[in-house]
């Protein structure tokens, strides 16, 4: 009895060291982009400093200077528009697709849908060549309408495939019984089928709309004047001023600009792992 | 279940239908998919640079000079030990982050959302934090080595100055990253076991390592081979992490094959270079594709 009151201690103080080794070691950073968010330079550049500590009152001066002074809130707003661009087209091209795929064309569907998710483990680091001078044939070099013509060829592969789940699992007997009542089948679909997936699409809505704020490569690539950049290349490239980093109103950047994004992405995560692990769950 | 269902539309109901609806998409994509894979298999045979708007056919000349490159085989050496060095600690770090998570207990909300980070914020922003960690002069982890006398001020090594720290550092981030996401996916995999089973074994009088050997491995390798075949992907293929943190230095000593693509094809206008450097990319591709459809085709046969 004594020996398994023991054991039980042990095993829930390893349980709680585990958790809180894991934490520390993959929240640290933002931790300490917080700190440093609100630090004076003075403190931050002395080195003796425990950096731990403020050793003087906090500052808002870097959010004052990264809002006043930098086009932080421009690539915000390019990030935004894109992001809502790129939506709309994923929705547009993949809802259509993905019904299709799982309902009208059989078997023969299915491979096609699994070769359609293979093209999203094609990276950009394969294509950002070729493509570079597709966006300058297209004269859309160094605006943001490049990125919102190559994203979508990202998100739309997985979100075809999120979406061709989501419809399996909705019962045909709904687009049977409407098409006895007069529906076309492509009536039956916008009015029965979409209305009902609402929650699936918004699941690829979140997944768009997310990748356009983590993507990094194409960005780089295609875009160059300072004021029409993303905010993922933005704040890493162009907030450096020569070989000046100012650290406080970077670090300011690179959390006021996550938070939102991971909270939303936290939401839905677990319908995009069901995605990732293409059936080998049951 | 839906398979069944699925063969009694078969292809012929409504195939003009069917087509209409999912060819703009798949049009898109051959568009800005497969023009362009097309295209990069052209200029790495070509002389194309930017500022010119034609090429030529050179055959096997940009493979030539590039094997020859000391920077290319470096990048190459790097990519692979990155890669599979990446591979082992995330497997076992979210094997391990993964069983902590199984248990139910006060806070798990926030405890998800905090290990997650990594994964759910932009990659490039926590790779900034971790610039700032791992400052020349300003680095915490220096400090806190100084401060326990490890090192004496002033003499601690430069984290991303030296060659060997420095791809100790890019490895270590790319895990910081990768280990949420891949620890999600184990979680979902442990859960899809069904409970009965280890019950059965403990009962049976299985010890923790005769279950996790016997039952949870064997019963979580299409979902292990899922996470990892998805880790070999986002580390083998992945610029942003070396971009922003090294830039491939000192002395292309973290270069890596995506990074090289970038500094010969778009920094240094040698598209052709590059697009053949980023070529070397594809055997790897080709394996993890041909894995995922055989882990994929066992799940539905079982």
């Amino acid at each position: 009895m004594e020996r398994a009151t023991l054991r039980k201690i042990g095993a829930r103080s390893l349980h709680v060291l585990v958790l809180a080794f894991f934490i520390v070691a993959l929240a640290f950073p933002f931790f300490w982009m917080v700190v440093a968010t609100f630090k004076q330079n003075i403190d931050l550049y002395t080195v003796e400093n425990n950096p731990f500590l403020f050793n003087l009152p906090p500052t808002l001066e870097h959010l004052r200077f990264l809002f006043g002074e930098t086009r932080f809130v421009r690539w915000l707003g390019n990030t935004a528009l894109v992001g809502v661009l790129v939506v709309a087209i994923t929705l547009l091209l993949a809802v259509p697709a993905a019904y299709a795929l799982a309902r009208l064309a059989g078997r023969w569907g299915e491979r096609l849908g699994i070769a359609i998710f293979l093209t999203y483990l094609i990276p950009p680091t394969l294509l950002f060549i070729p493509l570079s001078r597709v966006v300058a044939i297209l004269g859309l070099q160094d605006s943001i309408f490049s990125v919102v013509l190559v994203y979508p060829s990202m998100t739309i592969p997985f979100s075809i495939w999120l979406l061709m789940g989501f419809f399996k699992s909705i019962p045909r007997e709904l687009e049977d019984a409407a098409m006895v009542d007069g529906l076309t089948r492509f009536q039956a679909f916008l009015r029965m089928v979409v209305p009902i997936s609402v929650s699936g699409i918004l699941t690829v809505v979140i997944f768009a709309f997310t990748l356009v704020t983590q993507e990094f490569v194409y960005a780089l690539t295609f875009i160059s004047p300072e004021r029409n950049q993303m905010v993922g290349v933005g704040i890493p490239i162009y907030l450096v001023r020569g070989d000046v980093y100012y650290w406080g109103s970077l670090m300011a950047a690179c959390l006021v600009a996550s938070l939102p994004i991971a909270v939303i992405y936290n939401l839905f995560l677990d319908r995009f792992i069901a995605g990732f692990t293409v059936g080998s769950i049951k | 279940m839906s398979r069944t269902s699925g063969t009694s539309t078969g292809a012929g109901q409504t195939p003009a239908l069917a087509i209409a609806m999912f060819a703009p998409a798949v049009l898109f994509i051959a568009l800005l998919v497969g023009v362009p894979f097309v295209l990069a298999v052209l200029y790495a045979f070509s002389d194309a640079r930017i500022g010119t708007s034609g090429f030529h056919l050179v055959g096997l000349e940009n493979f030539r000079s590039i094997l020859q490159s000391p920077s290319f085989r470096k990048a190459l050496r790097n990519s692979v030990v990155f890669t599979l060095c990446a591979q082992v600690i995330v497997i076992l770090c979210s094997n391990v982050l993964a069983m902590a998570l199984e248990k139910p207990f006060r806070g798990r909300g926030l405890v998800r959302f905090l290990i997650l980070l990594p994964w759910v914020a932009p990659v490039s922003l926590g790779t900034i934090g971790w610039k700032w960690i791992l400052d020349s002069i300003y680095s915490v982890i220096t400090w806190v080595l100084v401060a326990l006398h490890i090192y004496r001020p002033y003499s601690a090594p430069m984290w991303l100055g030296e060659p060997h720290l420095a791809m100790a550092s890019v490895i270590l981030v790319h895990c910081w990253r990768l280990i949420p996401f891949s620890a999600v996916i184990m979680l979902a995999g442990r859960s899809a076991i069904p409970r009965e089973i280890p019950e059965a074994a403990a009962i049976d009088g299985a010890g923790f390592w005769r279950t996790l050997f016997q039952i949870n491995i064997p019963m979580m390798t299409p979902i292990l081979s899922v996470a990892v075949l998805f880790g070999i992907i986002f580390t083998f293929t992945d610029m942003t992490v070396v971009y922003i943190l090294t830039a491939g230095g000192p002395f292309d000593s973290t270069q890596t094959l995506p990074s090289l693509a970038f500094a010969t094809g778009i920094a240094g206008s040698d598209l052709a270079a590059g697009a053949a450097i980023s070529l070397f990319l594809v055997p790897v591709l080709v394996g993890v594709a041909y894995l995922m459809l055989r882990v994929a085709h066992r799940a539905e046969v079982v």
